[in-house]
């Protein structure tokens, strides 16, 4: 077995082990549950508000009006709960000095991060396609178009990924779990608030500048259904770039 | 098949080592005698190939542990100072996992696996969790570790700290078994341990290599004489003068009711000196050898050995 995919196994094992991943899971699929629920009532609630008012039932966009909606609302709490499935990850390595038997074997310290990031990305995935059973229910009672809701879950998918690089960059900086999640949520939700900062200052370099780190836009777009080479270069070159610093990180421990 | 030479190592502008030379050849056991902060795991960790050194240079089986880490970790089994391991899992997951990372076949592994079990007597304890094993097991588990590639050097941070006396025993024993093909190393704070199990062995304090020789001659060196302390209830003045007029008596320090008598080595006094006490009615409290302590040897070493190989 290559050492990549005996770490993802073992990581993946742990997640399955441990309480946290399955807790984070619920809560997740509980919050978006509840958001669906919400969503619709909320357009329902206007369809009918609409048949008074006009007189007949207009054609409700389901894309529009509840999954979209849905998708912004999933992105906040993926900001909550993502760093907290990356805490352990080199944190709890570091405080059970268990680091030590990793890097004295015949494992590059990019076999390990990238392990660690596939087995999150994994649990990951596994939880939004346990998430996907909304629209799939839906689907047999309502009208509404499936691409836009992939090239979503595509940006959920992207979005959780840098949200999960960076938690991991988080727990390399030190061995408190409670440490690195407070450090990947600020980090996250700085880079959340450019995205607001860019419109603060539109039209001026720096707000580009701002709007284009934010991960905010990108995953507007593909939410919208556009699926454009500059969103996804983005999200994929800021997975591999903070992969690469937490490498770094973990490298200079070593000196130490 | 290992050569260290002039290695140095800093910390910030904390020297952990300075200008250390050892070297070994297949199949010797050395043992890292030291006090804690003398940088025996510093040495250590630079061996495995895992903490790059300032200066100087580390080579295992003429791969350079800098240039070359991953012919090094191949060839070394280590066992950290604190066993490195993933108490969530049993003995054999956490095994399994161990022998992937160290690039074991698959179709290997499951022999590999009992081979070890086996010679580390955990087959019964195989499907543990290894939180819930006891420390002498925990240690077990770690060599095991280190162990499972079949590696032909092995490297061992204090492998018997912390362990009751039977355990360490047992360990001891274990490391005896484990050389003859292999090259091993071990570190240690504790003298007889050193000479327990180590053919040679490598004093080293605050970061310096203060002697190096084979365990014999070493304890040759080291034991010119004994020392029995002597424990009184009612010290009189003359007590000093009696005992030194015994015949085999070296010295005679004082400190407070307690006599530190020094006699010449391989005479055991203890009888002459209890007579006396009792013929004297000093009312005789305690009497006991005193075995010599790392801090004896050091004062040793650099007091009767100036001008050897004590200063670098
Ligand atoms: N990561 C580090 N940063 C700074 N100083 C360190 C570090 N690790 C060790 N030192 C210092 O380097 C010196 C050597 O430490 P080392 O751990 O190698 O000693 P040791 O012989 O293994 O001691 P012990 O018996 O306590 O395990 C000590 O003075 C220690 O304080
Ligand atoms: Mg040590």
């Amino acid at each position: 077995m290559s050492p990549v995919g005996a770490i993802v196994r073992k990581e993946l094992r742990s997640y399955f082990v441990s309480p946290v991943a399955y807790v984070v899971a619920s809560v997740f699929l509980l919050l978006t549950g509840l958001l669906s629920f919400l969503a619709i009532a909320t357009a329902s609630n206007r369809s009918m508000q609409l048949l008074r008012v006009q007189g007949s039932l207009p054609e409700l966009n389901l894309n529009e009006f509840v999954f979209r909606p849905v998708f912004y609302n999933m992105a906040v709490i993926l900001l909550l709960v993502v760093p907290i499935l990356t805490m352990r990850l080199f944190a709890e390595e570091k405080k059970l000095k268990t680091m030590e038997l990793l890097v004295t074997s015949p494992v590059t310290i990019t076999d390990i991060v990238v392990g660690k990031f596939v087995a999150a990305l994994t649990v990951f995935a596994g939880m939004l396609a346990l998430s996907a059973v909304a629209p799939v229910a839906l689907a047999p009672f309502a009208e509404f178009r499936w691409p836009p809701i992939l090239t979503a879950y595509l940006g959920i998918l992207l979005m959780g990924g840098l949200f999960l690089s960076a938690g991991l960059l988080g727990s390399s900086l030190t061995e408190n779990q409670i440490i690195a999640v407070i450090l990947s949520f600020g980090a996250l939700l700085l880079f959340w608030l450019f995205g607001w900062a860019g419109q603060v200052f539109a039209g001026t370099a720096l707000g580009k500048v701002l709007s284009y780190l934010s991960p905010l836009d990108h995953f507007d777009q593909l939410v919208k259904g556009l699926v454009a080479t500059k969103d996804l270069v983005y999200f994929v070159a800021g997975i591999v770039f903070t992969l690469f610093l937490t490498h770094r990180v973990i490298e200079s421990q070593r000196w130490r | 098949m290992i050569q260290v030479e002039h290695l140095t190592k800093l910390y910030g502008s904390k020297t952990a080592i300075a200008d250390v030379s050892f070297s070994l050849e297949k199949g010797e056991v050395l043992a890292f005698l030291g006090p804690n902060g003398a940088g025996k795991t510093t040495t250590m960790r630079i061996l495995t190939a895992s903490l790059p050194a300032t200066s100087g240079s580390a080579k295992i089986a003429g791969y350079d542990c800098f240039d070359q880490p991953k012919e090094v970790k191949r060839l070394i089994g280590y066992l950290p100072e604190i066993p490195p391991l993933y108490t969530e899992m049993t003995v054999t997951e956490y095994l399994t996992f161990v022998g992937r990372i160290k690039g074991i076949e698959p179709e290997r592994l499951p022999v590999a696996l009992d081979q070890v079990l086996e010679r580390m007597s955990l087959s019964e304890v195989r499907g543990r969790l290894i939180a819930n094993l006891s420390r002498g097991f925990k240690q077990r588990v770690g060599l095991a570790q280190a162990l499972i590639h079949d590696p032909p050097i092995l490297i061992l941070d204090e492998p018997t700290v912390g362990l009751d006396p039977k355990q360490i025993i047992e360990i001891r024993q274990l490391i005896r078994d484990l050389a003859g093909a292999r090259t091993i190393i071990l570190s240690t704070h504790i003298l007889p341990e050193a000479t327990a199990v180590a053919k040679r062995v490598v004093i080293i304090n605050d970061g310096r290599i203060v002697a190096e020789d084979t365990q014999e001659q070493l304890s040759a060196r080291l034991r010119r004489s004994e020392k029995v302390s002597l424990t009184l209830k009612r010290s009189t003045p003359d007590v000093r003068e009696r005992l030194l007029a015994l015949p085999g008596v070296l010295s005679v320090r004082q400190e407070g009711h307690t006599f530190l008598v020094e006699t010449e080595l391989g005479r055991d006094l203890r009888e002459d000196l209890g007579r006396v006490a009792v013929q004297n009615d000093w009312g005789l409290l305690e009497l006991k050898l005193v075995a010599m302590t790392l801090e004896d040897v050091f004062l040793r070493l650099t007091q009767h050995e100036e001008g050897m190989e004590t200063q670098p």
